[in-house]
């Protein structure tokens, strides 16, 4: 019989930064699992029945919230979705007074999305349920990364030695911070792209090239990742006008001729059309961004599955 | 440490398993041979072979797993983790009589999972159970239709099965 040498003991996913790259892969093997369970008759399991998640989104989400709704009914969790817009938060009730009253309710996994980076942290130190990141600040969104290394590798094989350029406003994006943990831990080199006022300030801190031109990189790299340009995020103007940024940094039908006939085009979502990419290049044939929303769904209820059976063997 | 079967034993209980199969269903029944992960997966494969070359064609065969449908994944028994793999069924199960493989039949809990698992991916006409080794210390109404070896045993013994194919070895052993 064979043996579990790796055994999955967290029961909160908060950032891939504190995982290894043992975790990070047992996570990704996982997920294979979930996969079919998306295609079949009765797109059902009964893992989680009995459990009830909660979606703590303190911000909007399209993606992200609908993915982790899905991926906790496909596993019979009950899901309680609370939407800050219409809750007790707006009359001063804390993130921690909300959670705990949930909590009082009898959840068990918490699914947090929080502008204030550290929050999904804060709240797995003071709750007993399970916490999974779902976006925090500027820190982390864990699953989303996931979901892109689960992509690469399921058309790649592997990220070992992959070449991956992640292009905009690196800045503003958690997505960025989580895939070049999960990236580098899986053995690609990273280079992020944009203009110097969307670079994070510490960025020589993290395992990186940086370039300035997506000119200069786009013929060398086997996938490209475009993020979203974070208008609500953005306080000073960080670039002339937003004809200049696509002309510089938009990934465009005639950039594309300069790239590896496979390379893979990805998109966290949401896309802003004809800005940082055109739309031939989002619905061309080296687009995997609806493949990356299908996968997300398997990942989330692998790390669903994983953070709940973690809980279970510690009771 | 006792061998129950040795390789020998083993070739002939399968050859046995697939006689009897063949014994009990017609010639235009639509069989598939699903094998449960792990050792039923292997144990699977070769009854699929003896069997579609005693009928002269290629029998479907497919791989379950019933990690997602265990009783014990929110109310752990042991250390052990069980790990999420893939079910690789390419065919579909609808009006077939599905021949259900495991290694080892004890407690029934394993089968249990396997039968809602099963249901999940579609209807099949008969669901049959064909398993290696059956012993005693059933914990819920289940009972294998093909049987290659009974042995009546105290909880605390366990049968472990080891396969070439898995484990670089065929036999039985009791520990």
């Amino acid at each position: 019989m064979s043996k579990n040498e790796f055994i999955w003991n967290r029961k909160h996913l908060i950032g891939l930064r504190e995982l290894s790259r043992e975790e990070i892969e047992f996570i990704l093997d996982t997920a294979k699992g979930f996969e079919n369970i998306s295609t079949r008759s009765i797109k059902k399991a009964p893992t989680l029945r009995g459990k009830v998640v909660v979606n703590l989104f303190f911000e909007d989400s399209t993606r992200t919230r609908n993915s982790f709704t899905l991926a906790a009914n496909r596993l019979s969790a009950d899901v309680i979705e609370f939407t800050e817009k219409v809750s007790s938060t707006r009359k001063g009730e804390t993130l921690l007074d909300t959670a705990k009253n949930l909590e009082a309710m009898g959840i068990d996994i918490v699914v947090i999305r929080h502008s204030a980076g550290g929050a999904p942290k804060f709240l797995s130190r003071n709750i007993n349920a399970c916490v999974v990141n779902a976006g925090d600040g500027y820190c982390e969104h864990p699953t989303q990364a996931l979901l892109d290394t689960y992509t690469i590798r399921k058309i790649k094989g592997s990220l070992e030695g992959l070449k991956i350029a992640i292009v905009g406003d690196i800045a503003h994006s958690r997505v960025a911070r989580s895939d070049i943990y999960a990236m580098t831990k899986l053995g690609a080199k990273v280079i992020l792209v944009g203009p110097p006022t969307l670079m994070p300030s510490q960025v020589s801190q993290l395992p990186v090239q940086v370039s300035y031109s997506l000119d200069a990189v786009i013929g060398e790299v086997d996938v490209i990742n475009m993020l979203r340009i974070q208008f609500e995020r953005m306080g000073a103007n960080p670039f002339p006008s937003i004809k200049e940024y696509s002309h510089y940094f938009g990934l465009t039908v005639e950039r594309m001729a300069k790239a590896k006939k496979d390379i893979l085009v990805m998109h966290p979502g949401p896309i802003n059309r004809g800005v940082e990419i055109e739309s031939e290049v989002a619905d061309g044939p080296n687009s995997v961004i609806l493949e990356q929303v299908t996968n997300g769904l398997a990942v989330r209820m692998a790390v669903l599955f994983l953070v709940n059976q973690a809980a279970m063997a510690k009771e | 440490m006792e061998v129950l079967l040795s390789s020998d034993k083993i070739a002939d209980c399968i050859t046995a398993l697939a006689d009897e199969i063949v014994s009990q269903t017609s010639r235009t029944d639509k069989i598939a041979i699903i094998g449960i992960r792990s050792r039923g997966e292997v144990l699977a494969k070769r009854l699929a072979d003896i069997l579609s070359k005693k009928l002269g064609e290629k029998l479907p065969c497919g791989t379950l797993d019933i990690t997602l449908y265990r009783d014990d994944i929110n109310n752990p028994q042991g250390r052990t983790q069980h790990i999420v793999r893939s079910t690789e069924i390419g065919f579909n199960i609808d009006d077939t009589i599905i021949i259900l493989v495991d290694d080892v039949l004890y407690t029934g809990r394993s089968t249990r999972a396997a039968m809602d698992a099963l249901m999940d991916l579609g209807r099949p006409k008969t669901v049959k159970l064909a398993v290696l080794v059956e012993r005693t210390g059933r914990e819920l109404p289940i009972a294998s239709d093909f049987t290659g070896y009974k042995i009546d045993l105290p909880a605390d013994k366990t049968i472990q099965v080891n396969f070439i194919e898995s484990d670089g070895k065929d036999r039985v052993i009791l520990i």
